[in-house]
């Protein structure tokens, strides 16, 4: 390199460095050092509890775990957020915007106990629950649909307030 | 072309939520790095709680190698300690659902994210992120079907979800290192913004803090905000109280079945809440009835039933009688369960385990002990107590509770009753105790 600079005057050439693609360091393919260090160190320990979780139905394991992942994001996801969408449209094509959280809030409640309590709601497990804890496992779907209802009702009767008021504001501005 | 590609979620304006952002995803992410540690380390305890290393038939994990480093002697003091870390595990669990979907919701765009692999360090996040979030799903997922009896999942629910949770906190200390930073900077941003401009309305606060946090939050969490939004229909502090109210309605539906009384029918739609089976000294709540575990009533009539007690020096058969003739202690203790629910103390009443240890040759010095029961089939139809809970003077083989003689399925004949522990080990329907022996 420095014989190829220097000619044998001793004088140095000054050469221009040939214009040359940007190569992409080696840092941008990698990414941080620390971050690929703490992850191996996170695979590490989940590969050793990992083996010991698949140490059994290997294929039904992998398939809830992943099929998991695939079902909320896949699946549950969007299904909620297509319905939230539809209430929004629907609300907005009649001018009604603004009830959206009237409808939003209650329905979401009800659809996230539903949720949590499928099994003792839809009666799959009503057999077994029965006969397991002596208890009655009809009411589930009952007091579901009673919590429902309630959300509904007391959304419904908030909405009819904030109509009433604004609608008195509207009559009486002076007023206020 | 240009207008199909804007059409599919990989690209950034099909999103359209003006909520998303780093605001909103900080905030729930703040909230589930407080949660979740706390129910992980619930999880454990309630693992070590089993004393799982005294016997196999307490282990249902017993390749756990070093995940079982921090294991110790369960304690028999204070008498709710299973029922305040359990409860809290399970109706924590509960009360977090609302937060980890709204959690999932929030970062969803990045699952789409191109180009889908961006550096080594990028590409092994991602397969990190299918660990967090497969794993915090088959955890939930687990626990939410085990405490309805729904036993749909691959396998025995204990391995699961113990092996699961190491998975799922193993790729969660990950994402909470490289994470926690850039959301408590934002979460912080937003404060100060608030802080500096308190009358401001919550949007206008939001364009404030979005003038001086988009510079010390950096760019890296900003792919989440929607680059063409759709008019909002609700703030993001609506968003977080909505997210916060599903919680409370689970809480409030759920909490009561820890507590007996008017309490636990406040837990409407939790299983073990609402009503109690029946009435009178025996009405609190049944893990599984006689009929359940198979018990037959012929093997546990005044004739046909005899308590084996082995040790030291030798077998003794004792007729209920015979244990009804033994001093009797009161105890009161509540039974609290891995599915969350427990209840209230009971009033229960029998023979000391250490004095059934004196009369097979362990006087002063009882050790562990091994509890069968005449359940057939089931697991922890075994089960085996560590010499400390033999020796604590509440440690009781029950034959009444509340005033009144147990009921079938309340384990009558005789039933063990221990402070602290899961309520698996307080075995029901004994029929022979084998102490020492163990180690």
């Amino acid at each position: 390199m420095n014989r190829a600079g220097t000619n044998r005057a001793g004088t140095n050439l000054v050469r221009r460095p040939r214009p040359r693609p940007p190569r992409p360091s080696l840092r941008s393919l990698t990414g941080s050092p620390v971050q690929i260090l703490l992850l191996c160190c996170s695979f590490a320990l989940a590969g050793y509890a990992g083996v010991r979780l698949l140490d059994g139905d290997r294929v039904g394991v992998l398939l809830w775990f992943v099929g998991a992942a695939l079902l909320h994001d896949l699946v549950l996801l969007p299904l909620y957020a297509v319905a939230d969408r539809a209430v929004v449209r629907g609300l907005g094509a009649v001018r009604r915007r603004a009830w959206v959280l009237y409808v939003r809030v209650p329905a979401a409640f009800s659809a996230l106990l539903l949720l949590v309590w499928f099994p003792l709601i839809s009666g799959r497990v009503e057999e077994r629950y029965r006969s397991a804890t002596a208890l009655s496992s009809d009411g589930f779907l009952g007091r579901w649909l009673l919590i429902t209802a309630a959300l509904f009702g007391g959304s419904a009767l908030l909405l009819a307030l904030r109509v009433l008021r604004s609608a008195t504001k509207r009559r009486s501005p002076d007023l206020h | 072309m240009r207008d199909l590609a804007s059409r599919l979620p990989s690209s950034p304006g099909f999103w359209r939520s003006p909520l998303r952002g780093p605001r909103f995803t900080s905030v729930l992410g703040l909230v589930l790095l407080v949660g979740v540690p706390v129910l992980f380390v619930t999880g454990l305890l309630s693992y070590a709680a089993y004393n799982p290393g005294l016997s196999p038939v307490n282990d249902k994990t017993p390749d756990k190698g070093i995940l079982g480093f921090y294991l110790f002697s369960w304690p028999t003091d204070p008498t709710w300690l299973y029922r305040l870390t359990q409860g809290v595990h399970v109706t924590l669990g509960l009360a977090l659902i609302p937060v980890l979907l709204a959690k999932l919701w929030s970062v969803v765009p990045r699952l789409f994210t191109l180009p889908p692999v961006r550096s080594l360090a990028h590409a092994l996040e991602r397969i990190s992120l299918l660990l967090l979030v497969g794993g915090a799903l088959f955890v939930f997922v687990t626990g939410v079907l085990n405490v309805q009896l729904d036993y749909v999942f691959p396998g025995s629910f204990y391995p699961l979800h113990f092996y699961g949770a190491w998975v799922f906190f193993a790729a969660f200390l990950a994402h909470a290192a490289l994470k926690t930073p850039a959301a408590v900077r934002t979460v912080r941003s937003m404060r100060d913004a608030r802080r500096r401009h308190p009358d401001a309305a919550d949007q206008a606060a939001d364009r404030a803090a979005d003038r001086t946090s988009d510079q010390t939050a950096g760019q890296a969490a900003d792919d989440l905000v929607a680059p063409a939004p759709d008019a909002p229909t609700v703030s993001r502090r609506g968003a977080l109280w909505a997210v916060g109210g599903g919680s409370l309605l689970l809480l409030v539906t759920s909490a009561g079945r820890s507590f007996d009384g008017p309490l636990r029918s406040t837990a409407l739609l939790a299983p073990h809440g609402g009503a109690e089976p029946g009435g009178g000294p025996n009405g609190f709540q049944i893990n599984k009835t006689a009929a359940y575990a198979g018990i037959d009533p012929a093997e546990t009539g005044e004739e046909a039933w005899r308590l084996v007690v082995a040790g030291r020096t030798g077998t003794v058969r004792l007729a209920r009688a015979d244990l009804l003739r033994m001093r009797q202690h009161g105890a009161a203790l509540p039974i609290a369960c891995v599915e969350g629910w427990s209840t209230a103390d009971q009033a229960w009443r029998g023979v000391r385990l250490r004095d059934l240890a004196a009369l097979v040759g362990f006087d002063g010095d009882p050790p562990d002990v091994f509890v069968e029961s005449l359940q057939r089939a089931g697991s922890f139809r075994h089960g085996a107590l560590r010499a400390n809970q033999v020796a604590d003077p509440r440690s009781l083989l029950a034959l009444s509770v509340n005033g009144g003689t147990l009921s079938p399925d309340h384990g009558y004949p005789a039933r063990i009753i221990v402070p602290a522990a899961p309520g698996v080990l307080n075995t029901k329907w004994v029929a022979r105790m084998t102490f020492g022996g163990l180690a």
